[in-house]
Formats: structure tokens, C-alpha cells, sequence
């Protein structure tokens, strides 16, 4: 049996781990672009605020592909699936044959057209490694560093660099931040943290033209820079499957077993569009712990298992200078909103179900207990939902529920 | 609050540099003598309220308390000590009787201490029970002197009732309202496996704890109770109580605020209405009528369980058993003035009744003097605080005893003897779900069976040292008995020669 | 595998689970030196209301949703046992948000640390179960 990963992010490790545990012998190779072992994403900016280093980055030790037997190739690109001779097209020109195939391209960074783009000499998207490293090398105290999109990445840019640099601009269309996963009062709390921390924030405008160190923006306002930062969003890496006739939408589709419309190809991670369990409805939910689940369920049913992935949520934990942000599952229904010292809570329920959250700063405590309010989609009736909404307890669960949960559970 | 005659009996130490503010004596403490001051952010305590029962103590992760009797005290009196003076302080104040729990702390003789136990030299081998077998199995019950035959000449088999213990010790009777249900169940659970009994008390049998039924002895009291039919066969014997060594004489009482729901149930009462327990049995005035009341419960259960009936040790007391062993009793249970109660008038505590091991002596003595030893079995309570005390009461003539308070110390009683309060923080001696869950019953019945084994290696270890190999050869063999330090009068009463002798 | 297991049928809202479970991973001889005038950080935590009190730690899932959703590859799970390597930690707590049983909390620097069954202390044992006055705690296989 020989199963190739395309791509070299957390879903191929989910799925590497998950065959290990089925099949020892079958041979895995990954082949990926960027000649890094997996790292982790997201800690590209901690890496410049120096809370971790390249060598703690790795997502697993150094033994992880020798302990598993995987084939590592890196570097390199597949330029086309085959499926009907199961094979892959390498851009050196080689081929790869494949039983069972795992497609986990991730994204790639969006950017939009901008009048004079293509001028501005220090230019960079903050996505992989080798963005962070080449940002880092143009950074000096100096640098005035204007980043495009107030989103995730862009805010954790924003706060990665700050210490580095003399000023930072954000500027994003939407007219709040974090416009993606919170609510107006949540996006104010975090810029109001943000001008706090001495960054600027332009909402509700764009980028007309570059001129020369100068960005005009539609406003009129014009924003002097050295260094610029692309954030505005990411587009899920779909071409392979697409051009092998996989069915694709946004993302590549997946079914619950995280199978593409092609026999034996998988698919897993941000590349991938996969059922909201709350909604029920086909989303790319582009976030960590469901890249690893999705490639842990591919792996699994590679292997031959049966193995389902039908949990998949929007959630998200995030910081920004010490201001925790926790937040899951979608924001409607009817709400139960707290306010304290330091922050605040909002529960949102529908149809007797908490079917999401957003925590902010001192109440973030424990709130694995309500993403499993969420996820099991918990009948609160059979909770004690008013004692669980001003703390996550387990005390909130019946007797019965809670003995399972201390005595049994696993 | 005018004059405060009483100083506090115990003053809390607590070392500032060892206590870590854990607040571990404040949550444990149900008589709120720890607090925590949040300002200074260290613990505070109220002395007046410690009973000195030492769960803070016990539980203070530091060793930062301890409980220290106070050096405050009156001016030197032989004759009016601290506590004399203090009781009557107490009943000028309270115009009551004065309430006292388990056994009496008067510096009474104890004649276990007075007496040494022989061993084996040259001329006679002791053994090793390591090395060879030593029997500690004992029957209760009624021992047929004759042997008896049918009408085709065929040797009788069938004995009467008995009880058969792997080790000569019992847990005595403690009523569920006296003590808790997870006292009960570490006492059924341990009497199980340690092939024992333990006694429900006057307070019924809780319906969970009919399954231990073969390890139990159910108790018929003056107030009766909880007595049903499927009670009394719900136990190997059954026990008449008569009297009770701490309060000889007296009923008892259960305050109506102990009395839930399960303890209702248990004992057939109405709820929160005081459990009256009679001084006497109203139908009993006579020997004949104790002859009627162990009748009519063998009948009740075909004749198949012993029946036992215990008294207090009082003044008359071989006269007493000699009666009850004329009365069909199987068993008689002595119980001496030493022995624990839940709540007690303390003058009858502490003034009432006679020590065990003159009673026990005298008892087996008359019995045997008028041949009927053999009628019944004899055990006896009354403070038996160890191996070598089961020994002495064995070689004066018991065939079992019986303890309670050394198996509440097991379950962590510290004898602060203010079970009256129902505050006991050990969970022993309360009726509070807060507090009676502090007793894990398997914890509990651990260390019971513990405290048997170990008590039980000890007498083997002892039979063997005196060359003998058998409970049984142990049993009223005074020979093995020497007094020290003891009068003529009560060498005579406990049949035992003074040591040198 | 041994985990730790809560009965909150015994458990009396002693709170001395936490303070052991401090003690153990404090890496101070003396309790009274690790503990005394600090706000402990424990990795046992006791709920308690209306009576009802019990102790929840790591549950040490065969399916860790921790270790599933930490960013930084800092959490594992070594022979079934789920460790933290603090240094690999950002404290972005995925797992916080992940954990359903609200077991995992940041220490004093804002860095998880979580119940290793005191494998990884000098303590050996768990501290809160030889700690624990009622056997509510157990440390046993299931």
C-alpha cells in the first residue's frame, strides 16, 4: 500500500499519525513545496515576537518522519493528478504512484488588485516560514509597516512585529476588526487593545494607489510606509483536484469520511470545504484543530477503517497583548451576554442548543465546556444552563453526566 | 452575654510560619472554630468553640495546629478540681442534667493494667504460629453436656444455634442514629470479611444493609424499635438489650432533630419525633418474663438463631447472669461501666455500674459453681482497648468480646466525647450529609480489618508464647493470670493469683 | 493505563487536592516554603455548590481534542499519558477552547500547564490521590 500526502501542514500530520496507528508497513510519502518539516502555521508571528524559535516551531520532534517510515519530498510540486493510472506528475519531471491519495495544499494568500501594487519594493504576504523570515530581514526600528486586512493574520502580524518597528497602520475594508469571527462589541474591545498598544487602525477604507512610500486610500487619507504586509485573506489551493475533475466550489468538496468526488483521492485542511455540524452547511472552515481531525478521519479510512469527521466548527482562540479571544459555532439565535471587568461573554442559543460563543478576556476559563456544549449539541434543558452560563462548570451536568464524565470518559 | 464563668476547655496553636492559608481546618471544621481574615490574610480561630476532636489537626497539610490544653485554671483544690467546679458553673447556668458521651474519663482502676499474662519456659514448649497452626475460630451458643440419643439409639447431631466467629472479637452495638450509615457499613463491611459480627443497635437495620445479614446481629431494646419479622431473620442472632454499661439503669434518647427520613424508615417512627427508648422493658419484671421474650423471638425465627442477652455490670451481676442463664439464653453479654455511649447523663456515666473485668470474673466463676457455664456463652464489652485486654478477658472466662469504641478510634474517633452535639467532623457520630460522607465506608472497613488482623497476629502470637494452641484452651485458664499491685479482695474476686505467686 | 479517577460521592471540598497537586510541581522540598503567601496555580481544581464538591483534572482522553487542536505542537500523548511542553507553548489556548472538560490552565506566566499524573515532577505518584483524606480520589486502571 503506498499513500501519498500532497502537502506538508497539519492534516498530513493528522493523517500520517492516524495510519501509523492502523498500518506500520505501508509505505507513505508526502511531498511538499516548501522545504521545511511541518511547522506551524500560525506561529509565524510568535516567531518574530520571539516567544518561540524555528526549532520549536516544528510541529513534532525531529524523530517524527523517521519514527513513522514517511518518504519525505520536499521542494517539490505536484503539477497534476492522474487517476485513472493513480499516479502524480512531479515538477521534476518524475511520476509518484499512489494507492490512496491525500490532498492537503492548504491556501494560498488573496490579493486584491491595487493600483500600483507591483511598485512597492518591500511587498510581502505573512503566511508560511519564509514570508516571516523575509519580512524580518527588511524590519528595522525604523520601519513604518502598513498591513492590508484586520483580520487574524494581519492583527497577528500587527502584534508579532510591534516590539521591531516604529509604527503600524492596519487598514481593511470592513469597518471593525476581526470582522470574521467576532461581534461589534468584541471587534471594539480588541481595537481599542490594539490603539492601546500603539497601533493604528484605518476601517471602513482601502487602498486606492501606491504612490512612491505612500498609500492613498479611498478616504482621501493618505498613509506613509516603508513596509508593507498583505493580509486581506486567503483562497483555498484547489487546482489539482479540480483540473483532475474533482468536484470543487470554493474548496474541494469533501464527504464526512473527508473523501474528494475521486476514488481514492482524500482531502483535508483549508484546501477543503466540509459540512458545518451546527448548520449543516458546506463551509471552508480554515482552522487548525480541523485540518488535523480531517487528515486523522482521510488517514483512518486510507487505511481501511470506517471513520467519520461529522464535527467539524468554527472556532478560534486567539490573543492580542494579552487580551484572550475564544470564540466557536455561529452567532444566532437569541443571547445571554455577560460583561465583566475585563471582558466579556456571549452565549447564543437556537432551538434549546448553544450553537456558539464569544469570550473575551477574564472569562475565558474552561471554555472547552461550552465547544462541547456546541459540539455535542447538548440539550440545555437537561443542564442547569443558567448556573453554566455565568461560569463553565461541570457542575451545571446531572449527576449521572457528571460520574460519566469523572469516573468513565476517556 | 454577662458573666462568663467557663474559660475554654482547648486554645488552638497554630504556627504562623508553617500555615500555608489553605483553609483546610475552616472547611473541615463544623464547630467554625477556624476563620480566615481575609485583610491579614491569615487563619483566626475561636478556642471556645474547639472540642478537640483534632481533624484540623489530622488534616493540616503543614502539622501548622495542634490543640493544646489550657494551663488556665483555679487555684490547687485536691478535692474541688477544675471540672468539678466547672460542672457546677455549668448547671447553675443550665438548671439541666448534664449530658456526657462515650466512656467514662474517671480515674477508676483498670484492672486490665493490674494483670500479666504468663508465658512458656524449659519446661513447657511455646509455639511458633507462624510456623504452626493456632485456632482463634470460636462458637457461641448453648453447649449440650449430655450426649443425647433418639429412640433407635442414635447419637443427637444437631446442636443448638451457634455463632461461629474466626476471631473472638465483635463490634457492639451502635444504632444507626447513633452513628452513621457509612459508620454502620464500615462495621458490616468489616465484620464480613473478617468472618465477624457486628450489632445493629436498638436503631433497626437499615434495608441496605440487610444483605450483610450473615455478619449481623440485630438488637430488641426497651423502645423495640425497627423489630419486625424480617428483621429479626434478617440477622445470624438476635440480642435483648437490657442495659448498657455507660448509663446502667437509664433509657435513652434520640433527639427528634436526628430523626430523617432514612432513620425514620429504619426505626418505624414517626419523622423529627424524639426516639424514647424506656429505662426498662415494660413486659420484662422477671426472669420469667426474659424467659418469655427469648422464647418468643426463637419462635419468631424457628429456633434457629441464639439468642443473646446483654446487660450492664452492675453490683448483683453473677446473681443476674445466673438468672439469665436459666432463662434459655444462648449468650450473655456483659457490658462494664467503661463502655461508650452516644449521649449520657454524666453523673450515671461516670458513676454507675462496676468495672468489667470484676463482673466477668465473678459471672463465670457463679456459673460454673452452679454447672451451668455451658448454658451460655459469655462476651463482654466495656473498653477493651487491645490484643493483650481480649487476652486476659479470654483467660478470665469469656468466650468473646466486644468492642465499639476501639473500632470508632479505627474509624478516626478521637474520643472528644461530644457525640451529644451531632457535629461529629469524623462522620461518625452524626446525622449531617455534609459530615457523614466523610467517612468512606471502604476506607472505613479497611481499617478495621486492619485493626482485627493486626489485634488478631498479636493473640496468636501471645497463645503461642503461653504453649497454647487454641482459643479454646485459653478460654477461663486463670492460671495464666497474675495480678500486680492488687488487694487480696480483688485477687479473690478475679480467681487469680498476685504475680511472684 | 492508570488514570486518575474523581468520586464526588467522597469528596468533601477540602480543597487539599489542589494544594498537593501545587506542592508536587512547585520542585521545593518544604510545602510551607512552596506555598506559603502564594496564590496557588494548581492543576486540580475543585467544584463546588450546594454541598457537592469534586475535583477535575485531566481526564487524559484516548481521543485528546487538546492535543488535536494545540497550534504549537506542544501537547502529546506519550503511552496514553497527555504532556505539555512548556516551552513549545504560546499560550494561544486552543486548548482551553478545546477541552471538555475545562481541565487545562495557564500558570502564573499565562503558559499551559496541565495534570501529568505527576509523572514528570519528582513526586512519582499522584499527590492529589495520596493527598486526598476520603479516597475521592483514585489512581487506578478502569
Amino acid at each position: 500500500m503506498h499513500y501519498v500526502i500532497v502537502g506538508n501542514s497539519i492534516a498530513s500530520v493528522g493523517c500520517i499519525e492516524s495510519i501509523r496507528k492502523i498500518d506500520q508497513t505501508g509505505t507513505i510519502s508526502v511531498i511538499g513545496d516548501e522545504v521545511h518539516p511541518c511547522y506551524s502555521r500560525p506561529l509565524i508571528s510568535y516567531l518574530l515576537e520571539n516567544k518561540t524559535t524555528e526549532e520549536k516551531m516544528t510541529y513534532r520532534n525531529d524523530a517524527f518522519y523517521e519514527q513513522n517510515n514517511v518518504k519525505l519530498m520536499l521542494g517539490k510540486r505536484v503539477q497534476a493528478i492522474n487517476t485513472e493510472t493513480k499516479q502524480l506528475s512531479i515538477d521534476d519531471g518524475s511520476l509518484v504512484d499512489y494507492d490512496k491519495l491525500l490532498i492537503a495544499t492548504g491556501s494560498c494568500p488573496f490579493i486584491p488588485p491595487m493600483k500600483n501594487l507591483e511598485s512597492v519594493k518591500n511587498r510581502f504576504t505573512f503566511m508560511t516560514l519564509d514570508d516571516a523570515k523575509n519580512l524580518e530581514k527588511v524590519l528595522t526600528k525604523e520601519s513604518r509597516v502598513l498591513i492590508i486586512g484586520a483580520g487574524l493574520i494581519g492583527l497577528k502580524c500587527a502584534e508579532g512585529i510591534r516590539d521591531r518597528v516604529k509604527t503600524i497602520t492596519v487598514v481593511d475594508l470592513a469597518s471593525r476588526v476581526l470582522v470574521s469571527i467576532l461581534d461589534e462589541a468584541g471587534s471594539s474591545l480588541v481595537e481599542k487593545k490594539l490603539i492601546s498598544e500603539g497601533i493604528t487602525c484605518i476601517l471602513g477604507d482601502s487602498v486606492k494607489e501606491f504612490v512612491n512610500s505612500d498609500a492613498l486610500l479611498t478616504s482621501g487619507r493618505v498613509v506613509g510606509f516603508d513596509v508593507l504586509v498583505l493580509a486581506v485573506g486567503v483562497r483555498p489551493n484547489v487546482s489539482l483536484v479540480k483540473e483532475a475533475g474533482g468536484e470543487v466550489n470554493r474548496a474541494i468538496l469533501i464527504d464526512e469520511t473527508c473523501q474528494t468526488s475521486l476514488a481514492d483521492v482524500y482531502a483535508a485542511g483549508d484546501c477543503c470545504e466540509s459540512i458545518d455540524c451546527i448548520t449543516n452547511e458546506r463551509k471552508v472552515l480554515a482552522i487548525l484543530p480541523n485540518a488535523y481531525m480531517q487528515g486523522e478521519t482521510a488517514g483512518r479510512n486510507m487505511a481501511g477503517e470506517d471513520a467519520f469527521f461529522d464535527k467539524a466548527m468554527a472556532m478560534n482562540a486567539i490573543g492580542f497583548f494579552g487580551l484572550h479571544v475564544i470564540t466557536a459555532g455561529i452567532y444566532q439565535g437569541s443571547d445571554k451576554l455577560f460583561t465583566t471587568e475585563s471582558g466579556y461573554k456571549r452565549l447564543f442559543v437556537q432551538d434549546g442548543k448553544l450553537v456558539g460563543y464569544i469570550l473575551i478576556g477574564d472569562t475565558i476559563n474552561r471554555a472547552g465546556i461550552y465547544t462541547s456544549l456546541v459540539r455535542n449539541k447538548t440539550d440545555l434543558a437537561t443542564i442547569d444552563f443558567d448556573l453554566i452560563s455565568e461560569e463553565p462548570l461541570l457542575m451545571a451536568f446531572a449527576k449521572k453526566e457528571r460520574a460519566h464524565k469523572l469516573g468513565d470518559a476517556q | 452575654m454577662g458573666i462568663n464563668y467557663l474559660y475554654p476547655d482547648f486554645e488552638v496553636h497554630r504556627d504562623r510560619e508553617k500555615c500555608i492559608t489553605c483553609r483546610v481546618c475552616e472547611r473541615q471544621c463544623a464547630n467554625e472554630v477556624h476563620s480566615y481574615d481575609a485583610e491579614s490574610n491569615r487563619m483566626v480561630s475561636d478556642d471556645t468553640k474547639c472540642v478537640n476532636c483534632h481533624r484540623c489537626v489530622s488534616l493540616c497539610p503543614t502539622h501548622a495546629l495542634k490543640i493544646v490544653k489550657t494551663n488556665h485554671g483555679f487555684k490547687d483544690n485536691a478535692n474541688w478540681k477544675g471540672d468539678v467546679i466547672q460542672d457546677i458553673y455549668r448547671q447553675a447556668d443550665s438548671g439541666g442534667v448534664l449530658l456526657a458521651s462515650m466512656g467514662t474519663p474517671k480515674d477508676y482502676p483498670v484492672y486490665w493494667d493490674k494483670m500479666l499474662i504468663n508465658a512458656s519456659q524449659v519446661t513447657n514448649p511455646s509455639i511458633d504460629p507462624l510456623r504452626e497452626p493456632m485456632e482463634t475460630k470460636t462458637f457461641l451458643g448453648q453447649k449440650s453436656s449430655k450426649i443425647r440419643r433418639d429412640e433407635n439409639g442414635k447419637l443427637i447431631t444437631k446442636t443448638d444455634p451457634q455463632l461461629a466467629l474466626n476471631i473472638p472479637i465483635m463490634f457492639s452495638a451502635m444504632s444507626y442514629g447513633s452513628i452513621s450509615y457509612n459508620a454502620h457499613k464500615s462495621l458490616a463491611l468489616a465484620a464480613q470479611k473478617l468472618g465477624i459480627f457486628y450489632n445493629t443497635g436498638e436503631g433497626g437495620l437499615h434495608e441496605d444493609f440487610y444483605q450483610y445479614g450473615k455478619n449481623t446481629i440485630v438488637q430488641v431494646a426497651s423502645g423495640r424499635f425497627g423489630v419486625h419479622p424480617e428483621y429479626l431473620n434478617a440477622g445470624a442472632a438476635i440480642e435483648i438489650k437490657m442495659g448498657q454499661g455507660a448509663k446502667p439503669g437509664i433509657g435513652g434518647h434520640l433527639p427528634g432533630s436526628k430523626i430523617g427520613e432514612d432513620i425514620s424508615k429504619t426505626r418505624m417512627i414517626p419523622e423529627h419525633a424524639d426516639a424514647i427508648s424506656p429505662a426498662p422493658h415494660h413486659d420484662i419484671y422477671s426472669i420469667e418474663d426474659l424467659r418469655q421474650l427469648v422464647y418468643t423471638l426463637k419462635e419468631a425465627t424457628a429456633y434457629t438463631k441464639p439468642i443473646i442477652v446483654k446487660v450492664a455490670a452492675v453490683h448483683n451481676i453473677s446473681a443476674i447472669a445466673s438468672g439469665i442463664a436459666r432463662s434459655g439464653a444462648d449468650i450473655i453479654a456483659i457490658d462494664g461501666f467503661r463502655g461508650g455511649t452516644g449521649a449520657a447523663p454524666a453523673r450515671t456515666r461516670d458513676n454507675v455500674g462496676i468495672p468489667i473485668e470484676l463482673a466477668l470474673a465473678s459471672v463465670d466463676t457463679r456459673l460454673r459453681q452452679e454447672g451451668i457455664r455451658n448454658n451460655v456463652s459469655l462476651v463482654v464489652g466495656g473498653s477493651i482497648r487491645s490484643s493483650a485486654d481480649v487476652i486476659k478477658a479470654i483467660a478470665l472466662g469469656a468466650d468473646a468480646i466486644y468492642i465499639a469504641t476501639s473500632a470508632l478510634l479505627a474509624l478516626g474517633c478521637h474520643l472528644c466525647r461530644t457525640c451529644q452535639s451531632g457535629k461529629c467532623n469524623w462522620g461518625i457520630a452524626t446525622q449531617r450529609p455534609e459530615l457523614v460522607k466523610r467517612l468512606n465506608p471502604e476506607v472505613g472497613s479497611e481499617r478495621l480489618v486492619n485493626l482485627i488482623t493486626a489485634w488478631n497476629h498479636e493473640i496468636k502470637e501471645m497463645m503461642g508464647g503461653m504453649g497454647i494452641n487454641s482459643i479454646e484452651a485459653l478460654r477461663g485458664n486463670r492460671l495464666m493470670l497474675r495480678g500486680i499491685g492488687l488487694n487480696e479482695t480483688e485477687l479473690q474476686i478475679l480467681g487469680i493469683a498476685h504475680a511472684g505467686q | 493505563m492508570k488514570r486518575v479517577y474523581v468520586n464526588e460521592q467522597w469528596c468533601l471540598g477540602c480543597h487539599l487536592c489542589e494544594y498537593y497537586c501545587a506542592y508536587a510541581n512547585s520542585g521545593q522540598e518544604s510545602m510551607v516554603k512552596a506555598l506559603k503567601d502564594r496564590t496557588i496555580n494548581p492543576r486540580i481544581k475543585v467544584e463546588e455548590k450546594n454541598g457537592i464538591s469534586f475535583a477535575v483534572n485531566c481526564r487524559h482522553c484516548n481521543e485528546p481534542l487538546c492535543v488535536k487542536s494545540c497550534i504549537a505542537g506542544a501537547l502529546s500523548q506519550v503511552d496514553g499519558l497527555i504532556v505539555v511542553d512548556a516551552s513549545k507553548c504560546v499560550g494561544c489556548y486552543s486548548c482551553i477552547m478545546a477541552c471538555p472538560y475545562g481541565a487545562l490552565m495557564p500558570n502564573e506566566e499565562g503558559v499551559m500547564q496541565k495534570c501529568e499524573l505527576c509523572t514528570t515532577n519528582t513526586h512519582g505518584k499522584p499527590a492529589c490521590v495520596q493527598g486526598c483524606p476520603n479516597k475521592a480520589i483514585v489512581f487506578e486502571e478502569r
